[in-house]
């Protein structure tokens, strides 16, 4: 008899009890049990910007300008640092490569290029096949499919050196496999192909192979230090060019990337900086240079 | 067993009137939205994000909301990419979160028609900074559901956002957030913290 009083009034003060310890810590507890229920184990987010810019220096970046995004670049190279005082270290030469680029789909981009050097204009298509992420199952890399062509608009003059239309094409192919190891450092490795319609003199390939590769480590938020080089398969080229390798810096500004660098190379499209390369870069044949990406947005992301 | 019936009824009976009384008052969504705005003389900037998971529990006055901040959608997608990476850092403060509780209506006032308006107090942390505010909120039950909107200013130099010198006169200094919510009841759930 005493039992059956004792116990329901020790459940209801059990009850009482649990009822005032549950306010204490619901806020956090209420937070908590959001975010167990928000959390999805089988979500895999993508990395994103691997690079600054779409360039790293010379080579392209596994980056795209995203939907709807048209970007203008300037691209620069002076004369060689080492053409002495009288071309006060190359200021007085210039080569320029002015571009647009936009982004069809996040994935896929096409772009236009004109560069000084030997008249050539330049068209190219750029699909990012992967991207890489984080989170259960993670990709881990950026897998970024380039091709591109170029033809030189260049009069040859004499009627025995003029050519016809094929043979002033060239054509690039990249594979851009790329990953963020942390929000700092990226590297990017990239397999290139060069095919040639045209070349002047013997023994020179048609199809030239590459491997390149790229890198990208940030000092501060806003600043990073960039590389990027092309290692020629042994081959006529391998033999009478140099391999292209650039160093350099980018810098955000807010709306901007200005991208500065050193580099052995004066052409800006692949036909030149991979296969024709002649500075020696550490005899001084630095051309210094610098590419300005503007980023204007013809189609907005907020519905 | 006379003695452990009448043991077990009252406090399972205990148990099951608090967790139907808070399951019938407890609502939440995983699709809410918070927007910002920023407007400067030079531009206006605007951000959507419509994953926002929020849970509000009538029962006991209590909310939370969890906002991923790479679900914020700009107009420039070069504008998303240094929110992200250089303003709110969200590969290391991934989310901004809030909890606190709410004043100004409980159940019963809810079941009446009409937006009813709330006073919410409690803990923003945003860019891994937490402060304690106070932001006037509307909720209504409409049709089964729970709206719920709020608008408060956030400073940016609160919550240790550094914003760099050349945009500095582009980015205004306090911007409007927006929350707008359309919550479901919670069917069946257990009361929070048990």
């Amino acid at each position: 008899m005493r039992y059956t009083y004792s116990a329901p009034l020790f459940a209801g003060l059990l009850g009482g009890l649990l009822a005032l310890a549950t306010p204490a810590h619901a806020q956090t507890d209420l937070l908590n049990d959001l975010e167990k229920q928000t959390a999805d184990s089988t979500k895999r987010e993508p990395v994103a910007a691997t690079f600054k810019g779409t360039h790293i220096i010379n080579s392209q970046s596994v980056e795209t300008p995203g939907e709807g995004t048209l970007a203008f670049l300037i691209q620069h190279r002076f004369g060689t640092l080492n053409s002495g005082a009288y071309n006060f270290f190359g200021l007085d030469q210039a080569v320029l490569r002015l571009s647009f680029e936009y982004g069809i789909t996040s994935r896929l981009a096409v772009g236009v290029g004109r560069s000084s050097q030997e008249k050539t204009f330049d068209g190219f298509v750029k699909y990012r096949a992967l991207q890489q992420t984080s989170g259960a199952h993670p990709m881990p890399v950026s897998v970024t499919l380039f091709a591109s062509s170029a033809i030189t608009t260049l009069k040859f003059g004499t009627a025995t050196q003029e050519r016809n239309t094929s043979s002033r094409l060239d054509y690039a192919y990249q594979v851009l496999v790329a990953r963020k190891f942390s929000p700092s450092l990226s590297v990017q490795l990239m397999p290139t192909l060069i095919h040639r319609n045209y070349t002047p003199l013997a023994g020179m390939q048609n199809d030239v192979y590459a491997i390149g590769a790229g890198l990208r480590q940030k000092l501060t938020k806003r600043i990073a230090l960039t590389a990027d080089y092309f290692y020629l398969l042994p081959g006529y080229a391998a033999d009478h060019y140099t391999n292209a390798l650039g160093l350099g810096v980018d810098i955000e500004t807010g709306g901007h990337v200005f991208q500065l660098h050193f580099t052995n190379s004066s052409g800006m499209v692949e036909k030149f900086f991979v296969p024709q390369t002649t500075g020696n870069f550490f005899k001084g044949d630095i051309y210094f240079g610098f590419t300005v990406a503007r980023n204007f947005t013809v189609k907005s992301q907020l519905k | 067993m006379n003695r452990s019936l009448s043991f077990l009824l009252p406090a399972a009976l205990l148990l099951a009137a608090l967790g139907q009384a808070s399951a019938q008052n407890k609502y939440m969504t995983k699709t809410g939205q918070v927007s910002f705005f920023s407007s400067s003389p030079i531009e206006d900037i605007e951000a959507k994000n419509q994953q926002v998971a929020a849970v509000l529990d009538f029962g006991t006055g209590q909310l939370a909301f969890s906002v991923p901040i790479k679900a914020f959608v700009f107009k420039r997608t070069l504008m998303q990419e240094h929110f992200n990476e250089n303003y709110l850092e969200s590969d290391k403060f991934p989310k901004a979160t809030f909890a606190g509780r709410f004043n100004g209506c409980d159940a019963a006032m809810l079941a009446t028609a009409g937006p009813h308006n709330v006073q919410v107090e409690g803990d923003l942390t945003l860019h891994g900074v937490t402060h304690h505010v106070q932001v006037p909120a509307s909720v209504e039950l409409k049709s089964g559901q729970l709206l719920a909107f709020a608008t408060f200013p956030v400073a940016s130099a609160d919550y240790n956002i550094e914003i760099p010198l050349l945009v500095r006169n582009n980015i205004a200094k306090i911007v409007t957030v927006r929350v707008a919510l359309a919550c479901a009841p919670v069917a069946g759930a257990a009361s929070p913290g048990r």
